[in-house]
């Protein structure tokens, strides 16, 4: 049986979705900056995909929604033109972003670092959340722009946006988010959020890979990272990619609509399911559960490094996510776990299970007689669970 | 680089099947009781290395012959990923049999190297090799108990990258041979720093007494020492591979001691104001002063008899250009 609970990475495309993309690869394929019919007929779809985005983040016809080719190029756009914008021009020299966002977002905020621009990183507390007040206490006259996710992809810690938001238009310091792991999961309206930039990726919520889009608040547009044919308004050069928007219209649509119906049904399975794994010895989970995505759980096993548990999963067709450093190409730890720092022995034990409204009941179960077995195979191999003679002076950290 | 990099496969494609089959069902892996020992008529050795919130630890047991010091059985208890379970299981095997002296001289790259399915390809991906260090150095830590000594006795050099087994003679031998100045180079030449790049430089995965660009530093300091000492002693110099700084400096000692008492004489004098790399040429652009300035023979005769030094004692690409 193959299970996949790795929905925090990416998502199966929504079979409405692909039937919906289908016209537009062989009979619709026209340019719609084209003269000519086979453009004309692509607008009407188009329209009607861009009304159920900006319907789905409760935009106004007036702000921006650019579709662009991912969600790392909206974060990209969003601290690069704020850096050529602001801090190159010296009217401010100061962003601040917390210290668990996406590599999107860190890397860039590194990159203008380098260049210049003073970084301040927001820590999390002990529960994964960031503390708004830790926001107010960071900005400056010269703070340009606070940039912190709605939901955080290891844990699902869903942060306190409404008030970043309010500090933010308090202050007049331009406000982002990434919310890529929130569209889809909760309901989200940037009108009433006060927020200035939104990122989001279609695949993450059973959309197509390669879609993601920036909003931008009707007079804060950033100066465009792509230049060329003036497509999206001038916003965003590049030929449509007319599929991918009409493929993210559909899933948004869908994903809206599910909010209300699955997700309470996502959430119950994933509470029994964290419930049942929760039973089982030496196991811990941070973030409290009304503090957090519905469909997310990051668990540790102690004892248990986190490469080891996904090998025993896989072996059984099961698909998880971990955070530990061996599992990483460049032996980075997971800097939720890094940052949380509660049992720095848990660092390298998180594993993330992210459910999806394709999740099943029978999927969870195989899972769970699954992470049995493997918990106790791997726990029979681990030092951490091992006997050592009388008098041994051991130098392994055992928590226990 | 190039096509192959730009689509990674997973670290999982570049196990080697024997780290596979090891991982899944681990041949040494368990415990040995003092009793159990005694029972053997050994002498139980536990030895710890590592630590969970490192990400991988290992705990070696051994049971010793004290008449002979050969290791009679060997098993391990891991926490971490596949190549730490793999790693430390192949380690327990080739403990086997051996005298505690053998097993010392065991490293990670025996281990590596035992865990491959043909002999040319490695069984664990760059990244992975520093997972087997940790079963290279309990051993150490077992025999250091048993023969109870300290641990350190055993290295008999220091080693700077440990995944690959580079000393810093090796390093140190091996910059100035080649005038290495990068630390990809230094992987080309060494294969130290193309693993898990932890002593590249401070801030990596582990923690390390000296890095590879601290190597390089010293070598650079080393050179600009030498350059200045020639400069001062007024030896020869390689002008073309100094720093601005230094070419300014050179350049003026040479003005200094062969043209400017002369043009001081005649009521004038000359100023560097910048040097700079043109292609092939090295461009110095001076100022006359005083008398100089504007006299007849300032573009001509005097300028060349500036250049012409300059050329001969320091390089033939230099132009020198008043303005």
């Amino acid at each position: 049986m193959k299970v996949y609970l790795d929905n925090n990475a990416t998502t199966m495309v929504d079979p409405q979705v692909k039937v919906a993309m289908d016209p537009f690869f062989t009979e619709k394929y026209g340019n719609p900056n084209s003269l000519h019919a086979f453009a004309g007929e692509t607008h009407p779809p188009i329209k009607a995909a861009m009304e159920k985005i900006y319907a789905g983040i409760q935009a106004n016809r007036k702000d921006s929604v650019v579709i662009t080719s991912c969600a790392t190029e909206s974060n990209n756009w969003v601290l690069k033109s704020i850096y050529f914008e602001y801090i190159l021009t010296g009217r401010k020299n100061h962003i601040i972003v917390s210290e668990v966002e996406h590599p999107s977002i860190m890397a860039t905020a590194r990159f203008i670092e380098s260049m210049g621009c003073k970084v301040t990183y927001l820590p999390i507390n002990s529960e994964g959340l960031i503390e708004a007040q830790s926001v107010r206490d960071s900005i400056t006259s010269k703070t340009a722009l606070v940039s912190v996710m709605w939901a955080n992809n290891e844990t699902g810690a869903i942060f306190p946006v409404q008030e970043i938001g309010e500090i933010c238009a308090e202050h007049k310091v331009l406000f982002h988010t990434d919310a890529v792991q929130a569209v889809g999961k909760i309901p989200i309206s940037v009108q009433e959020f006060n927020v200035d930039y939104l990122t989001f990726s279609a695949h993450k919520f059973h959309g197509p890979k390669g879609v993601g889009a920036l909003y931008m608040k009707q007079g804060k547009e950033l100066m465009p990272l792509f230049h060329g044919g003036s497509q999206m308004g001038g916003h965003r050069s590049g030929t449509l990619n007319v599929p991918g928007i009409i493929g993210m219209g559909k899933a948004m649509e869908n994903a809206v609509d599910a909010l209300d119906f699955e997700m309470p049904d996502i959430r119950e399975m994933r509470d029994n399911f964290e419930d049942e794994l929760l039973k089982i010895e030496d196991t811990f989970v941070v973030t409290p559960r009304n503090k957090r995505t519905s469909n997310t759980i990051l668990i540790s096993f102690r004892g248990i490094e986190g490469e080891s548990m996904l090998w025993d999963l896989n072996r059984e067709g099961i698909a998880a996510s971990t955070g530990s450093a061996c599992a990483s190409e460049d032996l980075e730890a997971n800097s939720v776990m890094e940052a949380i720092g509660a049992d720095e022995d848990l660092a390298h034990t998180a594993i993330r299970f992210s459910l999806s409204r394709y999740t099943t009941q029978e999927e969870l179960d195989h899972t769970l007689a699954v992470v049995k077995k493997a918990v106790a195979r791997l726990r029979e191999i681990s030092s951490s669970y091992s006997y050592a003679p009388e008098g041994h002076n051991s130098e392994l950290t055992i928590g226990h | 680089m190039g096509l192959d990099s730009l689509v990674g496969g997973t670290i999982w494609d570049e196990y080697s099947n024997k780290v596979a089959d090891l991982m899944n069902n681990p041949r040494n892996m368990g415990e040995i009781t003092t009793e159990e020992a005694e029972a053997m008529g050994g002498k139980l050795i536990v030895a710890d290395f590592g630590a969970e919130s490192c990400g991988d630890a290992v705990r070696l047991y051994w049971v010793v012959n004290p008449n002979t010091d050969v290791i009679m059985d060997s098993k391990f208890k891991s926490f971490g990923c596949g190549t730490a379970i793999a790693s430390s299981d192949t380690m327990a095997e080739l403990c086997k049999f051996k005298t505690v002296q053998e097993a010392v001289k065991i490293t990670n790259i025996d281990v590596e190297k035992a865990m491959r399915d043909t002999p040319d390809v490695p069984s664990v991906p760059p990244q992975k090799m520093h997972c087997s260090v940790m079963a290279y150095d309990v051993i150490k830590k077992a025999a250091a108990q048993y023969m109870n000594v300290d641990m350190e006795s055993f290295e008999e050099e220091i080693i700077v990258c440990e995944c690959a087994r580079v000393s810093l003679t090796t390093l140190r031998e091996v910059i100035r041979l080649n005038d290495l100045t990068t630390v990809e180079q230094i992987a080309d030449y060494t294969k130290a720093g193309a693993f898990c790049k932890s002593c590249i430089r401070p801030g990596g995965h582990e923690e390390k007494d000296i890095y590879l660009v601290d190597l390089l530093e010293e070598y650079e300091k080393e050179k600009m020492a030498k350059t200045a000492d020639s400069l001062a002693q007024g030896g020869p110099v390689d002008f073309e591979q100094m720093t601005v700084v230094q070419k300014l400096k050179v350049v003026d000692k040479v003005i200094d001691d062969n043209i400017r008492q002369m043009l001081i004489m005649d009521g004038g004098d000359m100023e560097i104001l910048d040097i700079k790399e043109n292609g092939e040429n090295i461009d110095i652009y001076i100022r006359y002063l005083g008398a100089c300035n504007g006299c007849a023979s300032a573009d001509t005769g005097t300028l060349f008899a500036i250049e012409n030094i300059l050329k001969e004692k320091l390089s033939p690409n230099i132009r020198v250009l008043p303005i």
